[in-house]
């Protein structure tokens, strides 16, 4: 049974870092094609980690070393952890337990966290202002998307399933069909901010102001080389999965196998498929067009935005489910 | 793993060391959709640490000096430099100014360099992976 689990965690992160490259490749070549440009080929991702790991690992005079090299390892970790919760299209997750949905927002939390604690541990002056940044950056979106959570699981946990906060009951049950006109607004109001908090919580354009390569430098990145830096890399990949297999995990679980009513392998291979192109979806809508379309805010505007637009829409959301539930019962 | 593995996968960081500008708007014409290096797996960063080359353009005035040095020093190995524009490579019209610490190569060691003022795009592109070639060779060495 054990050693079972852990040929399938390995299969599920494996799985995921492939697929995490290969979403950054998709990502950096539509990115490219929509400025007219030709674009990086598809496995730049890959030929950018194996570069990386050909490369010096400079730990900084000033640096706290463990710190510092323990900072991507913890990020590369909890983002590989929080692929094993996640339901994979027509696969179960491979972990499973009470309540790991706020397990899951926790994990989600922590690569953002070793982001800064290697920031911090770097010991310069850009490194330290990009940490800052990030610790500011996760105070904002992270109360948005508890309450897009929160309003999902709670609106499942009144149809009668339960037990709340269970992954696997919340994919199980996509809430579209079960509820009236008013909770379909609401729905609709919490996956728009769940769609802006991905960015946010992947550090992209508009939100990469941690990073923040032309004013300072890389941010909390900018002491990192060589294998550190890949497995950040990594991290980052394995983080993008992450957040789109959340996304489709809440809001669209949907399958293909049981409308066309397949069984077996076949159904399993549809709905993965499937499934890949529903992460796809979230990426590119969420992630690829937004960092074309929009340029780097400032730090106190995404705070602002996130606390007071966001917050108050997805408060709203979560009011008209609330009123959606004393309507229809 | 080899070090060809910076054929396709090169990261450059830019040090204006005392330019007009010029090369510099040259370097950025690069990455415009016209020139577009990162189809050849090329990308501005924004840290030597993560850089695998250094564009230096133009002569290294005073102030600059140690700063170059330091930022050559701050690069991980194996890295190569390239200076771009005649400034750079040979103090152009700066030559023995009273400002001027002297071309790139007397403070740090030079591979590559591409003159013109200022240089055509099509020459960085042209200039980088010739610096490529260098990364490569000391492992071309070792085989043989």
């Amino acid at each position: 049974m054990i050693v079972q689990m852990i040929w399938q965690s390995a299969a599920v992160v494996l799985g995921g870092l492939l697929l995490g490259l290969v979403y950054k490749g998709l990502d950096r070549k539509l990115a490219a094609r929509m400025q007219g440009r030709i674009g990086p080929p598809l496995r730049q991702p890959f030929l950018d980690v194996r570069k990386l790991m050909v490369k010096e690992n400079v730990v900084p005079r000033d640096a706290v070393p463990w710190l510092f090299h323990a900072a991507p390892i913890l990020a590369l970790v909890a983002a590989a952890t929080v692929l094993l919760y996640l339901p994979l299209g027509g696969l179960a997750p491979v972990l499973t337990g009470r309540g790991d949905l706020i397990l899951v927002l926790y994990l989600l939390a922590v690569p953002a966290v070793a982001m800064a604690l290697g920031g911090f541990a770097a010991g310069t002056p850009f490194s330290a202002v990009g940490a800052q940044r990030e610790i500011v950056m996760m105070m904002s979106y992270e109360f948005p998307l508890a309450v897009v959570v929160v309003g999902i699981v709670w609106r499942t946990a009144t149809l009668g399933h339960s037990p709340a906060f269970s992954l696997a009951v919340v994919s199980g049950t996509p809430l579209w069909s079960l509820v009236g006109p008013l909770g379909v607004l609401g729905l609709a109001l919490l996956l728009l901010c769940l769609l802006v908090v991905t960015p946010a919580e992947l550090s992209k354009i508009p939100f990469d102001i941690p990073e923040a390569e032309t004013e300072i430098a890389g941010g909390l990145l900018v002491e990192y080389s060589g294998v550190n830096l890949a497995l950040f890399y990594l991290a980052d990949a394995l983080k993008t999965v992450a957040m789109g297999a959340l996304v489709v995990a809440l809001f669209i679980p949907y399958g293909l196998a049981g409308v066309f009513g397949l069984e077996g392998l076949v159904a399993g291979i549809v709905d993965v498929a499937f499934f890949l192109v529903k992460v796809f979806a979230v990426v590119f809508a969420s992630v690829t067009v937004v960092r074309v379309a929009m340029a780097r805010l400032k730090v106190d505007q995404v705070a602002r935005g996130f606390w007071i637009p966001i917050t108050t829409a997805a408060l709203a959301g979560l009011v008209l489910l609330i009123l959606d539930k004393a309507v229809v019962g | 793993m080899s070090l060809s593995a910076f054929k396709r996968a090169l990261w450059v960081f830019h040090v204006p060391t005392g330019s007009c500008n010029g090369c510099d708007i040259e370097i950025v014409a690069a990455l415009t959709p016209r020139y577009d290096v990162e189809r050849f797996g090329i990308m501005l960063v924004g840290t030597p640490r993560h850089a695998d080359v250094l564009l230096v353009t133009g002569t290294v005035t005073r102030p600059m000096a140690e700063r170059l040095r330091r930022i050559y020093e701050q690069t991980p190995d194996p890295k190569a430099v390239v200076v771009v524009g005649g400034c750079g490579s040979t103090s152009g019209v700066f030559y023995e100014s009273y400002n001027v610490a002297g071309p790139v190569d007397e403070i740090i060691p030079v591979d590559v360099y591409v003159p013109g003022c200022p240089v055509r795009p099509e020459a960085i592109i042209d200039g980088v992976v010739k610096a490529v070639a260098k990364l490569e060779r000391p492992v071309a060495k070792e085989r043989t």
